[in-house]
């Protein structure tokens, strides 16, 4: 629980909250002019261009022209659109954009007893705009209300693109939510809390301690596979795929409607990069080097979360669209299973160990289930194969694959 | 690991040079033969080399230029021809450039300048009158304060379109045979190609006999 909300409530309190408000709205609107500028000029560095360079230095006034530009251009309303819905989707799109960075914790020491309270003019409070009890499960939810956002604006625009678009959306966003919610459950698991406050302490001893290794790396890898999907991002564009569908769910918007969706994609990198910081790489943790406390845990945290924005933007430079049914089969047959059977490894072994078995007694049944789960796969793929060239020599047909 | 493989190439790109030239300040240099905004040429006398026949009108694909022809004054003539083209306009909001009016002219009146840097903010600017295309006293296109000439833009802008084979004939590939025009007198043959002094349109009918 944030010690500011302990105790009485002062206007210095609801002061305080004010000035993390606007220092995070502000925060994620430059930060998305700045992210929106990197990935140009990345991508052209990684294609031997030079991608914007005429807006102010090194072009990094781009983003700014663009917004301005958009301010002036005109608003389209297709004929057949639903005004309504098509009017409030780009919001639903916007607001848990903003919402979702509210629960990362972005600096603080967490090493010694300071549980990660700093002090700001006076009151002590956590560096982070809210902690609230259900912590990670606000950003899952946030992230499905977002989806709203993209399927109502391709159903409201009354065009065929859209529509088809805001389809596909769904379709992946729904399944791969189910791959990052469980991987986000094996972190869950492994630190006994939902609260990203209490994740990050979990963490903060050493690096050992950050879940990228205490769980193993599996969750962390698909973590990063599913959030990419979950952002609609390339390898799995399919979404807004320019060469297929035009522009997806927002082909039909213009103006300032398209810049917030715009905004909200590159908003949700960002967020994405914060939270798998704030749930495998231990969020703000790092040595404290010299100077105040106070400054080493953003430091360490926005380079952490840097790291992230360069690998999204490395996906996007290196590797080609994934075809549909791969998107699918990817999400149901790989991740999902994946991330499933590593929770039930990992919940194994935290049962085990809360009994206070070793090492040993701990890999012998786990080892046991392993031997047999295998025996059992080989049994089906046997029986698969049997039932099939049975079928096949029934019905005199080849058998492929 | 073919996956990773090509983040490997996706990194090193970034120390690799860039292959874009930054447009307005840097230019890569134009080709010679560059197809860009017509000039009307005249004779080394002055005399304007258009004999208002309308071929190029008839073969333009986007039916971007409109001529009209009248007899020369007598006493005043513009052409050395029978008649001169008094109206020459060309809209650049339909012109391809694709240079059938230059290989259609019979009097290589109308060639393609390299310039195709050049704006307008209203439809009625995009129409090139016969005062604009005309090349100026020194043979020269003459530089119109909208268009944006670099340094030796203006200097080929003529006379190498009968250096393939005038009239189809496989004897005169590549033999200079172009008449005179301001400025330059009969321009000097380009690389690849024979200087035949000998050639004159008298003798382009013995030569189809051969």
């Amino acid at each position: 629980m944030d010690p500011l909300l302990t105790g009485d409530l002062t206007a210095g309190d609801v002061g305080i909250v004010l000035l993390k408000v606007v220092v995070v709205f502000v925060f994620l609107l430059v930060a998305v002019m700045l992210m929106i500028w990197f990935e140009r000029k990345l991508v052209s560095d990684m294609q031997n261009r030079i991608g914007p360079d005429l807006a102010g230095p090194w072009g990094i006034l781009q983003s700014l022209a663009d917004g301005v530009k958009f301010f002036f251009k005109e608003d389209l309303k297709p004929l057949r659109a639903d005004l309504g819905v098509f009017r409030l989707a780009p919001y639903l799109s916007i607001i848990p954009a903003f919402l979702a960075f509210c629960i990362v914790p972005i600096g603080g020491n967490f090493q010694g007893d300071d549980n990660g309270v700093v002090t700001i003019l006076g009151h002590d409070t956590f560096l982070q705009v809210a902690d609230p009890p259900i912590g990670i499960l606000f950003f899952l939810a946030l992230s499905s209300v977002a989806v709203y956002g993209v399927m109502l604006a391709g159903w409201s625009s009354g065009s065929k693109y859209p529509l088809l678009g805001s389809v596909r959306a769904t379709a992946q966003m729904v399944s791969y939510e189910a791959a990052l919610g469980l991987s986000v459950a094996t972190v869950v698991l492994l630190t006994g809390t939902l609260s990203t406050h209490g994740i990050v302490d979990a963490q903060a001893d050493s690096f050992r301690d950050w879940n990228i290794l205490a769980a193993g790396f599996i969750p962390f890898a698909i973590f990063l596979m599913a959030g990419t999907a979950e952002l609609n991002r390339p390898p799995f564009d399919l979404v807004e795929a320019e060469q297929e569908i035009v522009g997806g769910f927002h082909t039909e918007y213009s103006s300032i409607r398209f810049a917030l969706f715009f905004l909200a994609e590159f908003m949700n990198v960002i967020t994405m990069s914060a939270i798998i910081v704030t749930l495998f790489l231990g969020g703000p943790a790092g040595p404290q080097l010299f100077g105040p406390d106070l400054l080493w845990g953003p430091v360490w945290f926005f380079a952490k979360v840097f790291c992230f924005l360069f690998v999204f933007v490395w996906f996007r430079a290196t590797l080609p669209r994934f075809r549909y049914d791969q998107l699918m089969d990817l999400g149901w047959k790989a991740l999902i299973p994946l991330a499933l059977g590593w929770l039930l490894l990992l919940a194994v072994i935290q049962v085990f160990r809360d009994r206070g078995w070793g090492a040993p007694e701990i890999a012998v049944p786990i080892g046991v289930a392993f031997v047999v789960m295998l025996g059992g796969y080989a049994l089906l793929l046997r029986a698969i194969g049997t039932a099939r060239t049975e079928r096949a020599a029934s019905d005199g047909v080849e058998v492929f694959d | 690991m073919g996956y990773l493989e090509g983040f490997a190439v996706t990194f090193k790109k970034l120390f690799e040079d860039r292959v874009t030239a930054p447009y307005p300040e840097q230019k890569a240099p134009k080709p010679l033969r560059l197809h860009g905004r017509h000039v009307l040429n005249r004779y080394e006398d002055g005399m304007e080399k258009c004999i208002g026949c309308e071929l190029c009108a008839g073969v333009c694909p986007a039916k971007c230029i409109y001529v009209r022809g009248a007899d020369n004054p007598p006493d005043d003539p513009v052409s050395p021809g029978e008649r001169w083209g008094f109206i020459y306009e060309i809209n650049y909001l339909r012109c391809i450039h694709c240079d059938l009016c230059v290989e259609a002219c019979p009097t290589e009146a109308i060639t393609e300048s390299k310039l195709f840097e050049f704006s307008f903010t209203n439809r009625q600017d995009a129409i090139y009158t016969r005062d604009e295309l005309l090349v100026g006293d020194d043979g020269k296109p003459q530089q119109l304060p909208w268009e944006d000439w670099r340094e030796g833009e203006d200097l080929f802008s003529s006379a190498w379109m009968r250096a393939t084979a005038s009239a189809g004939n496989a004897e005169y590939e590549g033999v200079v045979a172009w008449s005179g025009e301001l400025g330059y007198g009969v321009r000097a043959p380009e690389q690849g190609q024979r200087v035949a002094p000998d050639v004159s349109p008298g003798d382009e009918a013995s030569a189809e006999e051969r």
